[in-house]
């Protein structure tokens, strides 16, 4: 703990993945500027430059070291490294994926990579943070420029309202968590999470107050995962938003969220456990069945994916709620493979687009098999990873929280949550049906997309499969992350 | 040394792969180039380790390939134990399974004529066919080599597949599709005493491994368990009974022994190789392994000499009544599996897996030669319709005569050994059941050499009562399938004399097998073994030559000599003659009451509790009531951003209140 009058020198190399991308989004704003290429194509292969460096980075400097440094607002540990490399992996997908499609709707601006890369560089902090103010700090950055990239399609009507909604109640979410945060500032004195979690420790008068911080603090935390009650955004903005910045919002901005429940409540508010595990009880409950069930009437996919990840952000609350390692380990390995497979299937959904047409409708996938039997297989294999079926790798991530939940005594939400992904099977394998025992209407939307874009789908998809046979390397990596 | 034992293993595997998955590109050529290699490769790998282990350059080898995962302290293994028994298997496998390569080139080359003209399923069903019986080969090789019961028991079904493919290999006729679906049922049987079996030596002796358990069992014979109540068991005794229940199943013992006659409904090379040389023999295969754990247990062994006993004579006398060529050698193969069981029963593992040995290549030799006659026939089957087919193929003839004298038990040839150094050994043993398995296995004798001659009559000699048009046609078979007969009639007739003196009395199966001393019946009787001649001029005093000789001459009084005798016979003797046409009452049973009790059973669930209870009530029910709520919480998404933020605040509002104010 060093105070102010003890200035010393941060040590700048531990923080070395955020300056890093931070100086490498300045590089490629200054290179878009600059570049005559219409297509942004410096900028496109500086951005995933970008991203690949820094999860190297990131691996070298941080994986395997415990340290502060900022005057302790900054941390690196294990299970940060994950989720930071996580997030930089699914960052890079998504820009594989959308190349084509933005540029088919003329959207492929430097802005986008920009944009994106401040977001990226949101996270990463936001997952680093040991300080209220780097993690509020954090989450702004990532929100302010997703609030833009929603927007980015100026054209539509639609996106112009889902950027509208997603910002006022983002905002309205922000003000709930600094709210909170003010609460724990006011009790405790310090902003630094390591004293917070003292101050919590030895809890007395202020309890009230601290409790009345922690429930702000979840809510706007919940508003990140999109978690049932603070979820009806989540809808609109998947739909609305155009699909490559979907595919952000519902994948690395997850993995994002999970680093700031880590942080804020898992970590910060430890020793209040007994009081949070009974209000995220609360929101898995709730996301499980409002999840399933709304999406099972869904006909556009954008939307059934939303509705969907609902029931999936139930299981990582599960994860998380257990408040063990092993939940924990769990939940981070449900974040990761769940992001990435969710990837694969908006890549899918991107595949199909083309210009001036979404292919975003359940119909769409009639008689895909007909049409490319490699990617109606790749689209089966997520379905049935997120349903959770073994030989995939949803089955281990379920598997792993299922028995984390049980372990703390949560029998009857672990039947719960099976009850639910049956539920769930239903709107996931009623896609492989369409997709290999209908007929499509008309000719049907074929596959497009570059050699690259393909290559880098067809490996994301197999990758489901190859995971769903060998888990257990990543599945000892997140728990090796939080063991004791 | 275990490089070259995974050759022998992947080399068919490799052949079947590629036959099977790009049959289409590689035509019939290929496949059958492919996989009779890679056969052949294996086959010569084998003998090569066989003469190595013979001759000491070669030590037996006991170890791991591939630990596949460690649970709780056990572990599920691929490995290979290779000794002088399971070298025996793997060169009588491969050996049979190359012939039958050959032997099929020429069986199945108008295969196209088996199907339904412009049928998509026939298509590529010759390299379809050579995939099957490379990839049994693999199976079978995986289980006579496994070192632990996990790979037993892989293998075991893997045969058990490849043999229900093959049984049903032209499934679009019914009586195939019966067939496999009834050879699948009956072994289900089987393999589930399998199964309860290695659930036993799991869960009492820890472990997987074959000399682990052995081992562990030997420390602790008189270990006991309590099954049904209060009764007291042998540990020993209801894991072996429940193994050998597996054996029955795939040895087709009484009374699980129904499918192997309706398995000939699967193309006749196959018959030969799956369903007469070597998946039959596993059972045989798994005692024999098995052999220190059975020992502790008189019981189990008395068991298993009781079953065999009644297999032998009882399904022998089926065989008299058989009219279908094929149907007389799978009833005989029953009788020989009998006899095979029997010298188990009596601690004889020794001859009965010489036994299994001579009769691989007798048996495989008879069905080929039958096959031959089915080609010349136009796959008629029917002996009835036969006759005199000696004068047309004189090849099949006299490979035919020299399988059947081997399996008569003729001085000199390799059955004479085998069986009498079973009957020799039952004579010898005073185990429960002996006396009653002695007057079996003596009858028997009776009953093979009657139905063997029966058939080699009906076919070879006597009027031709075929019809004009098939006589005109009659002629020898290609040679493809008449070298394999030469090349099977050679051990058919010779291999006992050269191996019956290591093999039943020398040292070749020390260390593979064990017996106990007080029952080494082998070992008493080769006190007055002087060497094969020896034994030849012993089988002159004793009872099964004469038995033999007069079942033959019966043969030759029947349907020879007064052919007009058997009908009448028949009408005399109806009541008996039902019983064996019934077979005794077994398919009955199974079909109208076991399998026809099922299908009730099942009825009623599918109509009441099925389709009322679970889909009317519980699925469809739920599937409305969610879809309902679906339809109501939909709804709530009202896209006005005034509801989203008030659903929020009540969020908030809610969560405030439940927690900050109650929990004062």
């Amino acid at each position: 703990m060093t105070t102010a009058d003890a200035f010393e020198t941060p040590d700048l190399m531990l923080a070395l993945p955020e300056i890093w991308l931070l100086a490498m989004a300045c590089l490629v704003l200054v290179v878009d500027l600059f570049s005559k290429d219409r297509d942004h194509t410096p900028a496109f292969w500086l951005t995933q430059f970008a991203l690949v460096s820094t999860a190297v980075i990131t691996i070298n400097l941080q994986w395997g070291v415990d340290a502060t440094t900022f005057s302790g607002t900054y941390v690196a540990d294990d299970f940060g490294t994950i989720l930071k490399v996580a997030a930089l992996g699914l960052g890079f997908l998504g820009f594989a994926y959308s190349r084509d499609y933005m540029r088919d709707r003329g959207l492929l601006t430097g802005e986008f990579y920009m944009l994106s890369l401040f977001a990226m560089l949101g996270m990463l902090v936001t997952i680093s943070a040991h300080n209220l103010l780097t993690l509020y700090l954090g989450v702004e950055l990532m929100s302010l420029c997703f609030y833009a990239l929603v927007a980015m399609d100026r054209d539509s009507p639609r996106a112009s309202e889902a950027a509208m909604k997603y910002f006022v109640l983002g905002a309205l979410a922000s003000g709930m968590l600094l709210y909170g945060m003010s609460m724990l500032y006011g009790t405790t004195g310090s902003l630094d999470l390591a004293t917070i979690r003292e101050a919590a420790a030895t809890l007395e008068d202020n309890r009230i107050l601290f409790l009345f911080g922690l429930v702000f603090m979840v809510v706007g935390v919940a508003f990140k995962f999109g978690a049932v009650p603070f979820h009806m955004w989540v809808p609109d903005v998947y739909h609305g938003a155009p699909t490559p910045v979907t595919l952000m919002i519902a994948t690395a901005s997850k993995v994002a969220a999970v680093g700031l429940f880590l942080r804020l409540i898992g970590e910060g508010l430890e020793p209040l456990i007994a009081d949070w595990q009974q209000m995220i009880v609360i929101l898995a409950v709730l996301s499980l069945l409002v999840g399933n069930t709304v999406a099972l009437v869904q006909t556009n996919i954008k939307r059934m994916l939303a509705y969907s990840t609902f029931n999936h952000m139930g299981f990582i609350l599960m994860g998380l709620l257990a408040g063990a390692p092993g939940g924990y380990g769990a939940a981070v390995f449900y974040a990761v493979t769940y992001a990435m497979t969710v990837a694969a299937a908006f890549g899918v959904v991107l595949l199909l687009s083309q210009k001036n047409f979404e292919a975003d409708q359940l119909t769409d996938f009639k008689g895909l098999n007909e049409r490319s039997p490699l990617y109606a297989f790749i689209m089966l294999l997520l379905m049935i990873s997120l349903t959770g079926i073994p030989g995939t790798v949803g089955f281990y991530a379920k598997w792993l929280v299922l028995k984390a939940t049980v372990e703390a005594g949560f029998v009857w939400l672990a039947v719960l949550a099976v009850a639910g992904a049956v539920v769930g099977a239903f709107y996931y394998l009623r896609i492989v049906r369409l997709m290999y025992f209908d007929k499509p209407e008309g000719a049907g939307p074929q596959p497009s997309g570059s050699g690259g874009f393909r290559a880098v789908l067809t490996l994301n998809g197999l990758a489901v499969l190859a995971l769903g046979i060998f888990p257990g390397a990543l599945v000892a990596i997140c728990m090796a992350a939080f063991a004791p | 040394m275990k490089t070259i034992y995974l050759l022998i293993v992947l080399f068919p595997l490799v052949g079947a792969l590629i036959a099977g998955l790009l049959g289409s590109r590689i035509g019939r050529e290929g496949a059958h180039w492919v996989t009779s290699l890679s056969v052949g490769i294996s086959f010569a790998l084998s003998l090569l380790v066989l003469i190595g282990l013979m001759a000491g350059w070669v030590q037996p080898f006991n170890g791991t390939v591939y630990t596949w995962m460690v649970s709780e302290g056990i572990r599920f293994e691929v490995g290979f134990l290779v000794d002088n028994l399971s070298a025996m298997m793997m060169t009588v496998v491969t050996f049979v399974s190359l012939m039958v390569h050959v032997y099929t080139i020429g069986y199945m080359s108008h295969d196209e004529e088996n199907w339904p003209a412009g049928s998509l399923a026939g298509v590529n069903a010759y390299q379809r066919f050579f995939s099957y019986i490379a990839l049994f080969t693999f199976a079978m090789l995986m289980l006579v080599m496994s070192n632990n019961f996990l790979q037993l028991f892989f293998a075991w079904e893997a045969v058990g597949l490849v043999s229900y493919l093959l049984i049903g290999f032209w499934f679009n006729r019914p009586t195939a599709v019966f067939a496999n679906l009834k050879a699948f049922l009956v072994n289900r049987a089987g393999d589930f005493g399998l199964l309860l079996g290695i659930g036993a030596v799991l869960f009492y002796f820890g472990s997987l491994d074959y000399v682990e358990v052995f081992a562990a069992a030997e420390a602790d014979p008189d270990r006991t368990m309590s099954i049904f109540g209060g009764a007291e068991w042998k540990v020993v005794t209801v894991a072996g009974i429940l193994l050998f229940i597996g054996a029955m199943g795939k040895s087709a013992q009484a009374p699980l022994h129904v499918w192997l006659p309706d398995s000939m409904e699967g193309p006749t090379p196959i018959s030969a190789l799956i369903h007469a040389a070597t998946m039959v023999t596993a059972g045989i295969f798994l005692v024999a392994r098995m052999s220190p754990l059975y020992e502790l247990s008189e019981v189990a062994l008395s068991f298993i000499l009781v079953i065999g006993a009644f297999t032998a004579f009882f399904m022998g006398l089926i065989g008299l009544v058989q009219n279908d060529i094929k149907r007389v050698v799978a009833y005989s193969t029953l009788s020989q599996l009998g006899y095979m069981v029997v010298a188990l029963g009596v601690s004889a593992y020794a001859a009965g897996v010489f036994h299994l040995m001579t009769h691989a290549f007798f048996k495989a030799l008879l069905f080929l030669g039958a096959g031959s006659v089915i080609i010349a026939m136009h796959h008629k089957q029917d002996m009835r319709e036969m006759g005199g087919l000696k004068q047309y193929m004189p090849v099949t003839y006299w490979t035919m005569l020299l399988g059947t004298l081997a399996l008569i038990g003729f001085p000199g040839f390799s059955g004479f050994f085998s069986k009498d150094a079973i009957i020799e050994a039952v004579h010898a043993s005073d185990r429960a059941g002996a006396g009653f398995a002695y007057l079996m296995v003596l009858l028997g004798v009776f009953v093979t050499a009657l139905y063997s001659f029966r058939l080699f009559f009906m076919v070879f000699h006597g009027e031709g009562r075929m019809d004009h048009h098939t006589r005109e046609h009659l002629q020898e078979s290609p040679r493809v399938v008449t070298v394999p007969l030469i090349l099977l009639a050679v051990p058919s007739v010779l291999i006992g004399l050269f191996t019956i003196g290591p093999m039943v009395f020398g040292g070749f199966f020390d260390g593979a097998i064990f017996v106990h001393r007080a029952n080494d019946v082998l070992a008493y009787l080769g006190q007055d073994y002087t060497g094969p001649f020896g034994f030849i001029a012993h089988g002159f005093v004793t009872p099964p030559l004469y038995l033999a000789a007069a079942g033959v001459a019966t043969a030759w009084f029947l349907y020879i000599k007064r052919p007009d005798l058997p009908p009448v016979i028949q009408s005399r003797l109806r009541p008996l003659h039902a019983v064996l046409e019934n077979k005794y009452g077994f398919d009955d049973l199974y079909i109208k009451g076991v399998a026809g009790g099922s299908r009730a059973l099942g009825g009623f669930f599918s109509r009441v509790t099925d389709a009322r209870l679970i889909d009317g009530l519980l699925v469809n029910g739920t599937a409305r009531s969610i879809g309902w709520a679906a339809g109501v919480m939909r709804r709530l998404q009202t896209g006005y951003l005034y509801h989203y933020a008030f659903v929020m605040i009540i969020g908030l509002v809610v969560m405030l209140t439940w927690f900050v104010f109650g929990a004062r």
